[in-house]
């Protein structure tokens, strides 16, 4: 093994007739020469081809059963194709598009409540001119990200429920006990600030790496024209982490149909399907729990496949705005 | 907050020397750059305040889990509810756990679940990032087509089912391991470091006659520790968090792992199914058991805090070398 490559490697040199006959080596040699020298990494690639191959790739095809009328007894042999009807069931269904406008409606809250917090955290630790206070806090704030959550809705239960601190408090103090998790008139407000307990720190950190890469100089040059703190700010730190907002805004709008899948199953018996259904717990309920695999998989479908050309379309947009987005071009 | 002791000298003298002087003046922070005003009181208040209260927020909710965890049922009926102030501190709550085995098994189960999938994932991640790190290598170009397409379009939950039971792993712990086993996001992080490794030494290692196996072995992966350390703590989160998956497929109550516990007990206030062991039975009393269910809930947090002191600081290191480049 140790071997193989420099003797492809000798006998190469030996059949090359000039430097200048081959400017770009790699591109011309035969198939089989390139093969004998880079099999190994084919060999290492192969677990994860392998892998990707029964459990991505395998279940993509599997999503024929979208157009079948699916029974687990005899297996997708077995059942007999039906055309579109799955997906007709899916749009003609009213929870389906409840469970559609429930995504929007929380991944547009958190978009206005969740996505600024980590922008305005990394600029106000940025502020601290302490090494050690900074280090201390980024790793404090960090931790939750790092919690189940199992974990996260535990505390909160705890804390927030009605046997918890809060409402302990209330009642020792005589007044009334608010209940906010099971509530769905707050649920928005609930899962939101669930969430900015847990990744907001975690969010902070791409802003923070970005803030660390400004040229000093250019606040110098600020402040010289009569910038104070906040037009600093501004003018300054905000065209800073413009790529990377954007970036991430990106990611988050191609995921818009998406949102915190186990956070809200945790949460949706107390709450009712009222408030939490959105469109994966629609699928999982319809498909794992109630049995309609074919229907279910149908619903799935079509999330996946909006879901794809928000992030294509999401970085069109991006690029026709000049910015580098998620993949170039 | 920006009060400390300033640690050079010189930069005192340029920087705070003028400040320092005034009568009453703040001394200036040596790290201020010279054209930033002092902050003034009210600023200066209102940041501390915010800080500290992002901090708190965090630690104060852990603080009294671990607190109510250790404390007695007197104390805990004393407060009512969680402990903020610690009394009398026991370790029942964990005793009892540990004898009514439910638990113990399920730390088992996620312990096993979490090093033997983080083993191989990060098995898979080095092998695939330094297979597809070396550009212009055969194939190297649909192989990563192929890693990045599961980064925009997903199987669905339902054909996973399928395949997933189809290969007969339903109530098998492997089950929470192969299907979550490859993470492209993870893969792109170190292959982003690997490519970034200075190729003349690889190159001098390639001519001196070192196979590829070799090369990666000896000279990339110490030079990889941070990205390692990162992505194998990536790893072993996501598989010792990981709820949903055991929901999917393990319905044997005997191979739940923690997280599913933890659910049943604490946010559901019930028993494990099958066992009788029934934390809301203990002790009698309107928040019986609350100090077992922050035990349980101190356990699944605990392996995340021993283990994160000693990655935190490749965070930015390791997780930003061409996280976002793709």
């Amino acid at each position: 093994m140790t071997a193989a490559p420099q003797a492809a490697r000798r006998r190469e040199r030996v059949a090359a007739p000039a430097p200048e006959a081959r400017p770009s080596p790699r591109r011309k040699r035969p198939f089989l020469s390139r093969l004998r020298e880079d099999y190994p990494l084919l060999l290492m690639c192969a677990p994860v081809v392998i892998l990707l191959a029964v459990f991505m790739y395998a279940p993509m095809l599997g999503n024929v059963i979208a157009w079948m009328d699916y029974s687990p007894y005899v297996g997708i042999l077995g059942s007999d194709f039906v055309g579109w009807w799955n997906f007709q069931r899916v749009v003609a269904d009213p929870r389906f598009w409840h469970a559609v406008t429930n995504t929007l409606i929380i991944t547009g809250f958190q978009l206005l409540f969740f996505f600024p917090v980590p922008i305005a955290m990394a600029i106000l630790l940025n502020s601290v001119l302490t090494r050690r206070v900074r280090t201390v806090i980024q790793s404090i704030v960090y931790l939750p990200h790092f919690f189940s959550w199992v974990i996260v809705v535990s505390i909160f239960q705890q804390i927030l429920g009605g046997a918890g601190l809060v409402n302990q408090f209330l009642r020792s103090r005589g007044l009334e006990a608010v209940e906010v998790m099971t509530n769905p008139d707050t649920f928005l407000l609930l899962i939101t600030s669930q969430q900015v307990w847990k990744d907001a720190g975690w969010g902070m950190i791409v802003f923070l790496a970005a803030l660390s890469t400004v040229d000093r100089s250019q606040y110098e040059a600020a402040a010289v024209d009569g910038a104070g703190a906040w037009r600093r700010i501004w003018h300054v730190t905000l065209p800073a982490l413009r790529p990377v907002i954007i970036l991430l805004l990106i990611l988050r709008l191609g995921d818009a149909l998406t949102v915190g899948f186990e956070q809200l199953i945790l949460q949706r018996d107390a709450v009712g399907a009222g408030a939490a259904e959105v469109l994966d717990t629609f699928v999982y309920y319809s498909g794992i729990v109630y049995g309609d695999w074919s229907y279910a998989a149908a619903a799935g479908l079509i999330k996946g496949t909006v879901s794809l050309i928000l992030v294509l379309g999401a970085n069109k947009i991006a690029h026709v705005f000049g910015e580098a987005g998620v993949y170039q071009r | 907050m920006t009060t400390t002791v300033p640690r050079t000298s010189a930069r005192v003298s340029e920087a705070g020397g003028a400040a320092a002087r005034g009568p009453g003046r703040r001394r200036r922070h040596p790290d201020r750059p010279p054209y930033e005003a002092e902050p003034g009181p009210v600023a200066k208040t209102a940041k501390t305040t915010a800080l500290t209260l992002i901090v708190l927020a965090v630690l104060v909710p852990l603080w009294t889990v671990v607190v109510t965890s250790l404390s007695t049922q007197a104390a805990i009926n004393d407060a009512g509810g969680l402990v903020l102030v610690p009394g009398e501190l026991t370790f029942k709550a964990y005793t009892d756990i540990i004898a009514g085995g439910v638990v113990t098994r399920a730390v088992g189960v996620s312990v096993f679940v979490t090093a033997v999938g983080t083993a191989l994932s990060l098995a898979v991640a080095i092998l695939t990032a330094y297979g597809l790190s070396r550009p212009g290598s055969l194939g190297h170009r649909p192989i990563l087509f192929m890693l990045l397409i599961t980064m925009f379009f997903g199987a669905g939950m339902i054909p996973t089912y399928l395949v997933v039971a189809g290969l007969g792993l339903i109530d098998s712990l492997w089950a929470l391991i192969l299907p979550t086993a490859v993470s492209a996001f993870n893969i792109l992080i170190m292959r982003n470091f690997f490519t970034n490794i200075d190729r003349g030494i690889l190159d001098s290692a390639r001519i001196d006659g070192a196979s590829e196996w070799r090369i990666l072995g000896q000279i990339v992966l110490p030079l990889s520790k941070a990205v390692i350390a990162v992505v194998g703590l990536f790893y072993g989160v996501a598989y010792w968090n990981a709820f949903f998956n055991a929901v999917l497929y393990i319905n044997d109550s005997a191979k739940w792992p923690l997280q599913l516990v933890l659910r049943s007990y604490v946010l559901q206030g019930q028993a494990v199914p099958g066992t009788t062991f029934d934390p809301s039975s203990l002790d009698g009393g309107q928040t019986a058991g609350l100090a077992i269910q922050m035990a349980v809930v101190v356990l699944a947090m605990v392996p995340v805090l021993i283990v994160y002191p000693f990655v935190q600081r490749h965070f930015s290191s390791g997780v930003m070398i061409g996280a976002i480049k793709g």
